[in-house]
């Protein structure tokens, strides 16, 4: 129980934090704030693997089940990483941009370790 | 590994979330804050991997690989203008990806004699609906927006109802899996219905609401995320899954705020909206419609000072965006102060024409959001609206019966000239007729959005 109300307090606090972080944002971020936010909503993918990788003890559906998890979050991981930075070199302006791609701008493409 | 130190690499992870939030937040740090946020995810997924309750890797290994080789070849193919449809596919996915988990642990349970906690099985039950009403409004929304369904509300009379009783059949589902009287045939069961439930909420809502839907499936695929962090005890999930949930409701919130509508108005009232007397398109445009040419409405702005450009969805629908960057560059030689005037809502989703302007390499500090760019129409000579319709008419301001009244829109009738690039008389989203096309001061433009601007600055450029 006291687990449950430390997460609980956890889940409260969180809520606050985004919504203090998010409260001023300027309009025309709205699109990336979006999509990078749906990227790391992809962190369901640490459940999924933990369900993936339960092992063979509990039936063909609980690994089944995992693997289609693993296989949605990580789509939902690296093309919401990916998508998101792609718009967000737009924005830059074209110097830094180049900038940043030369310095590896897109190295979490190696997410999925 | 040691527990302590999974935990500790959790925390890290979460931390990289919030930071990368903060920096999403201010164009100048917004590439690197994504940049953290993924090598949270990294660190996330780096750190489950080597846990040692891990037993199979070749299943993972298979997932991982499809979902990364399908991820990338989304983020890279998909276009700036498609974006809508892309945030609410991967919204799909997130909820979908919840939605297995969820069912996989109700499973593992009932495998294995491990004691079935009331938390746990209370987290199922949330995820499961929340992550599966994700996925289909989510691919709902997908296909309005791709055009693979009609845009505008479809269902049924007493869709309202209907929803309502669904929603009453799967809390009640939810409570025999609480009880623990259910077992895995009531857990399909309270999926499909929630499956279903995810169709109807989304169905019945116009393709103008759209960025307020896209806000709010991008806040339950957070929530969804979170509340698999319920289910297995693990913080991380908990803390960004919220952290994704308060995320997307502030943004729903502020796309309700810029079409002047509750969320609840836009979520159940968009079927069979009375909405009073309609005005009668024919009477508001009879013999007062003056249309125009691009020679004519070139020489307009080769006398102007200042011109604002105010794009809209047609703007995306005629990929116009390097077609007015083109004309933009041409009356900024002759020394045209030419700035763009964006409404929160233009577009489907928040912030879409930025989007799309920022991908024509239009420099963001020209970009200006409605209170600024209101400001300066009196100012302004010529005012462009390309694509745009129900965020400019003036009857949301002046017409006290109209659906849309009190919205806030671009007050491009205020000025001296408003030229009107559009293929027809036809209505917007709202299903209105605009008096702005009437006005004496409004040239019409009739013609595809990006030909109609190429001829323009054609045009322009002929007369050095």
């Amino acid at each position: 129980m006291e687990i449950l109300i430390l997460q609980i307090s956890l889940f409260v606090l969180a809520v606050f934090l985004g919504v203090e972080l998010i409260t001023k944002v300027p309009a025309t971020l709205h699109t990336p704030l979006m999509s990078g936010s749906n990227a790391i909503s992809g962190i369901t993918l640490v459940g999924a693997l933990l369900a993936a990788g339960s092992g063979d003890g509990n039936g063909l559906w609980v690994p089944v089940l995992g693997v289609i998890a693993v296989t949605l979050a990580t789509i939902n991981v690296v093309g919401g990483f990916l998508v998101t930075n792609r718009m967000l070199r737009m924005f830059q302006p074209r110097k830094a941009a180049t900038l940043t791609a030369a310095k590896g701008g897109v190295s979490h493409e190696s997410v999925p370790g | 590994m040691n527990l302590f130190l999974v935990d500790g690499f959790y925390l890290l992870a979460a931390m990289l979330f919030v930071g990368g939030i903060k920096g999403l937040t201010r164009p100048r740090t917004a590439v690197r804050g994504n940049q953290m946020a993924a090598i949270g995810m990294l660190v996330a997924v780096v750190v489950t991997l080597l846990d040692k309750s891990i037993l199979s890797y070749e299943w993972i290994l298979g997932g991982v690989v499809l979902g990364s080789l399908i991820g990338t070849v989304l983020a890279t193919r998909i276009q700036m203008t498609a974006m809508p449809q892309m945030v609410a596919l991967l919204n799909g996915f997130g909820g979908g990806a919840s939605l297995c988990v969820a069912a996989a642990s109700f499973l593992g349970l009932t495998g294995a004699d491990s004691p079935q906690g009331l938390v746990t099985l209370v987290a199922i039950c949330v995820t499961l609906l929340i992550g599966a009403v994700t996925l289909t409004g989510s691919a709902v929304a997908f296909a309005k927006l791709q055009e693979l369904l009609p845009g505008r509300p479809l269902g049924f009379r007493g869709i309202r109802g209907f929803n309502l009783a669904l929603f009453a059949a799967v809390l009640a589902l939810a409570g025999s899996l609480v009880s623990g009287s259910g077992d895995s045939n009531t857990l399909i069961l309270l999926t499909i219905l929630a499956l279903v439930l995810g169709v109807t909420l989304v169905i019945p809502i116009g393709g103008a609401d759209m960025p307020v839907v896209i806000a709010l499936l991008n806040s339950y695929s957070g929530l969804a995320a979170a509340a698999a962090g319920f289910i297995m005890g693990n913080s991380v999930l908990v803390v960004s899954g919220a952290l994704v949930g308060a995320s997307g409701i502030i943004l729903t919130r502020i796309m309700c705020v810029a079409m002047n509508r509750s969320l609840s108005g836009v979520l159940f009232g968009s079927m069979g909206e009375a909405g009073g007397p309609v005005m009668d398109a024919d009477e508001v445009y009879a013999g007062k419609v003056k249309s125009s040419s691009p020679e004519e409405v070139s020489m307009l702005l080769e006398s102007a000072r200042r011109v604002v450009i105010v794009p809209g969805f047609g703007l995306a629908m005629a990929q116009a965006q390097h077609a007015v960057r083109d004309l933009a560059d041409s009356l900024e030689r002759r020394g045209v102060e030419v700035i763009y005037g964006l409404h929160p809502v233009a577009g489907r989703m928040p912030g879409h024409m930025n989007v799309l302007l920022a991908e024509a390499e239009v420099p963001y500090d020209k970009m200006q959001p409605m209170e600024e760019v209101n400001a300066l129409f009196e100012q302004t000579d010529v005012a462009i609206v390309i694509g745009a319709n129900d965020v400019t008419n003036p009857m949301a301001r002046e017409d006290k019966g109209s659906p849309i009244y009190g919205m806030p829109i671009l007050n491009v009738d205020k000025a001296r000239t408003v030229v009107v690039v559009k293929r027809s008389l036809s209505p917007g989203f709202a299903g209105l007729p605009n008096p702005l096309f009437a006005r004496d001061n409004c040239l019409m433009l009739f013609g595809d959005g990006k030909k109609a601007i190429m001829e323009l600055t054609a045009a322009v450029n002929e007369t050095v």
